[in-house]
């Protein structure tokens, strides 16, 4: 059972990480627009160097 | 239950009118010059994207555009000297219509940060949530002992901080009953998460075998849960409201030095000479200084028929101006106008709707007392029994802990969030969170005629009566002006097939009518009075006359909305009462009644009238659905049990009113009473599954054999079925 001192904190950090990525993801406001995102990604415009 | 939350009984609708107000203005403020919002109702794919931000991007002076394909909006970020009028056309060049939006009224909706923020504390419930789970589910698998006892710990550990930072919503609306002496369900809520968590705590430092930490986290997850979906739901209703609201720029033309300036309306002061275009809406209330024209006051009054404007005539904010340019000067702005003296009505008519309880609040009334005193009874008897606080307060824990509303308080955001879904895909948008539930009650239509039943627009009724040469002489008079009769004159006679007859000379006299030379001799097409006929007849009419031939009419009735006559006769054969009220006419009203087949209605009401008969219905005891779009509907609009009025409506009646109607068509309204009725069948079912669950599980919890694990499953399996009826919903 001793395996149980590193498991617990491995998984809740992991679990961690993924809740710290949604928090980023909700703070740099990537819920505004979920439709156009979606199609933005199809659209080959800023493919060769990003949007200035 | 989530709407106990929201709202706590708000006494005055003034008090929380104000702040709002003052939120408005700030953000006004902040917005002056800094960005143009655009909406465009017609892009739908990845290549519009691309397309409108690349136009928008080489227009000079544009610094930034990005389309928001949700909202179906561009923000722009541009020099000053940029205006919308230019990237309106700019846009329009490449293919696509673009309305400018009022940056001040639209901005609250760009960040929802209440929804934001309710997101993120569900989002750590959720976490902490799941990881406290799966650590239960070794303790109930048989861990014991110091694992069982480390097991426990580490949960606390995720617990207390989860509590803390994702219950606080709970705890402050609690918080804000209890202050004022009143019960709302987030106080049995907070007290079951407070209660859990100590008394687990208290277990654990005794290495006890129960502890409830899961629950409390399960708890405040499935809540908040509800509450998001319900925050959704307003906050989808209310960014739809106000783009309607941000759609009507107001802006008004000031003459300056003897120029014309453009100001927004707010900046107007008593005195100003502000100028109105054909076509523009009065912005003040004022005289007349200069200029003759016609004003439609059907807004205002419900009258059909355009009403003569000349120098020194009072006129009064929200009349259109029909023909002529006039120039008005200011004697009332702002708040000061007879627009907003209506406002006094609905604040009276407001205060009795505010009397309305939810289903949720009276779900709540009977429900949060009862688990108090259930708990607190199985805390006394336990603990006269054993004479042991402890135990007589693991199982007080575990009687609120199962009795809590998870289920309940899920019941109604998901079947109302699934019905406003439904009813938004038809064109209906439900403003209020009770709507549902008010609309479901329904067994009265009163309806209003201008602009409600009909479009507003008037529609030629005689073509068949008048000679070829004076259908075409009319055509010639009726192309020259852009007064609603001789367009809808201009329609028919186009429609039928004749070309205009050669007029030289033809002259709009704003306010009274076209005049020209035809073969000769004078032609005139204008009111009555002006062309010389005797102004007998009831009905809307123009004028045509020949010099030396009697004057001949054009009579012209209101055209229907579409959708009118399928929806009274849905509503009557639904057992609806229908009754027609209107400001117009007896003729036109009676006339309008037999066409739909309205056995009650009442002609010539003032909006004091139209209030009165509203609220005589609501004290025989039923239940109103006013729809209307007017001014002088307001008052009764905002009386009514619950009320609908067209987008086309004034400002006013939208905000007075709980649902309005996106589309042109008026059908949608027969079958909103149907998806509320059926809505709030599931949310009785909800409640009633829910109480199923309380009732086998409660006497456990009582009896003490509840486990965490029983506790666990009931308030998962509740809350799932509950969302599950939910979906049923058709």
């Amino acid at each position: 059972m001793n395996i149980l001192v590193y498991l617990i904190p491995i998984s809740l950090l992991l679990g961690g990480v993924g809740l710290l990525g949604f928090i980023y993801t909700i703070r740099s406001n990537q819920y505004d627009d979920p439709e156009g995102d979606s199609r933005r990604i199809l659209s080959d415009e800023w493919d060769d160097h990003p949007k200035p | 239950m989530a709407d106990v939350a929201r709202a706590p009984v708000s006494a005055c609708p003034a008090c929380s009118a104000a702040p709002a107000a003052e939120a408005l203005a700030e953000r006004r403020a902040a917005v002056r010059d800094a960005r143009i919002t655009l909406s465009l109702p017609t892009i739908h794919c990845s290549a519009c994207i691309s397309k409108v931000e690349r136009a928008l991007n080489a227009h000079p002076g544009v610094r930034d555009a990005r389309v928001n394909l949700t909202l179906k909006r561009a923000q722009v970020d541009a020099e000053p000297h940029v205006t919308a009028q230019e990237l309106i056309a700019t846009l329009d060049a490449i293919g696509y219509e673009a309305h400018e939006l009022d940056p001040g009224t639209i901005a609250a909706t760009q960040t929802d940060k209440a929804g934001r923020d309710l997101l993120m504390r569900l989002a750590v419930a959720g976490f902490a949530a799941m990881n406290v789970m799966l650590l239960s589910i070794s303790v109930w698998s048989g861990a014991e002992g110091p694992t069982r006892d480390m097991f426990h710990w580490i949960s606390a550990a995720i617990t207390l901080p989860t509590i803390a930072f994702s219950g606080q919503p709970f705890y402050r609306s609690a918080w804000a009953a209890l202050r004022h002496g009143q019960l709302n369900m987030d106080v049995p809520i907070t007290l079951a998460i407070v209660l859990a968590v100590v008394t687990s705590l208290w277990e654990t430092s005794l290495s006890g075998e129960h502890a409830y930490f899961d629950a409390a986290l399960a708890l405040t997850f499935f809540l908040l849960a509800g509450r998001y979906l319900d925050h959704r739901t307003r906050a989808i209703a209310r960014s739809a409201a106000e783009e309607l609201a941000a759609l009507e720029v107001p802006r008004a033309f000031v003459i300056r030095d003897g120029d014309e300036v453009q100001v927004p309306v707010a900046e107007l002061a008593v005195g100003d000479i502000v100028a109105v275009r054909p076509g523009g809406r009065m912005p003040v209330d004022g005289e007349i200084v200069e200029g003759t024209s016609e004003l439609d006051r059907s807004l205002l009054t419900g009258e059909t028929v355009p009403v003569f404007a000349g120098p020194g005539q009072a006129i009064s904010a929200g009349e259109v101006n029909l023909t002529g340019p006039l120039r008005v000067r200011a004697t009332a702005v702002g708040s000061d106008t007879s627009l907003h003296r209506m406002a006094d009505l609905v604040a009276v008519a407001e205060s009795g709707r505010s009397r309305y309880t939810s289903l949720a609040d009276r779900a709540a009334k009977l429900y949060a007392p009862g688990v108090h005193i259930l708990s607190a009874l199985s805390f006394v008897g336990w603990f006269l029994y054993t004479w042991d606080v402890r135990t007589a307060l693991n199982i007080a824990a575990a009687v609120l802990i199962i009795t809590c509303p998870c289920a309940l308080g899920l019941a109604v955001p998901a079947v109302t969030t699934a019905a406003s879904g439904r009813l938004f895909k038809r064109g209906m948008l439900i403003k209020h969170s009770t709507a549902l539930e008010r609309l479901a009650a329904v067994d009265t239509v009163v309806l209003d005629k201008t602009g409600t039943l009909t479009e507003g627009t008037p529609e030629l009724t005689n073509l068949g009566d008048h000679a070829r040469t004076d259908l075409e002489v009319a055509l010639a008079l009726a192309e020259a002006s852009s007064h609603p009769l001789a367009r809808a004159l201009t329609q028919a006679v186009r429609e039928a097939g004749i070309a205009p007859a050669e007029v030289t000379g033809v002259t709009e006299m704003p306010g009274y009518g076209t005049s020209g030379r035809w073969q000769g001799r004078e032609v005139r097409l204008g009111r009555a009075s002006w062309v010389g006929a005797a102004q007998g007849a009831t009905q809307t009419a123009a004028w045509l006359s020949v010099a030396g031939e009697a004057p001949r009419a054009f009579t012209f009735t209101d055209r229907l909305r579409p959708g009118a006559e399928e929806a009274v006769q849905a509503l009557t054969e639904a057992g609806k009462r229908v009754i027609l009220i209107s400001g117009d006419s007896s003729a036109a009203v009676e006339a309008l009644a037999r066409r739909l087949g309205i056995d009650h209605w009442l002609a010539e009401a003032l909006p004091e009238d139209k209030l009165a008969r509203v609220e005589q219905l609501a004290q025989e005891g039923r239940y109103v659905l006013m729809v209307g779009d007017g001014l002088n509907d307001t008052a009764a609009l905002a009386a009514a049990h619950v009320s609908i009025s067209p987008a086309s409506a004034l400002d006013a009646a939208r905000v007075a009113s709980d649902i309005v109607l996106l589309g042109g068509d008026l059908s949608p309204v027969a079958q909103a009473l149907d998806t509320a009725r059926s809505a709030i069948r599931r949310i009785r079912e909800n409640f009633r599954i829910a109480t199923v669950y309380n009732i086998v599980a409660v006497p456990l919890a009582v009896a003490g054999l509840a486990t965490p694990l029983i506790a666990a499953l009931a308030m998962s399996a509740s809350s799932i079925t509950v969302s599950l009826n939910a979906l049923r919903l058709r």
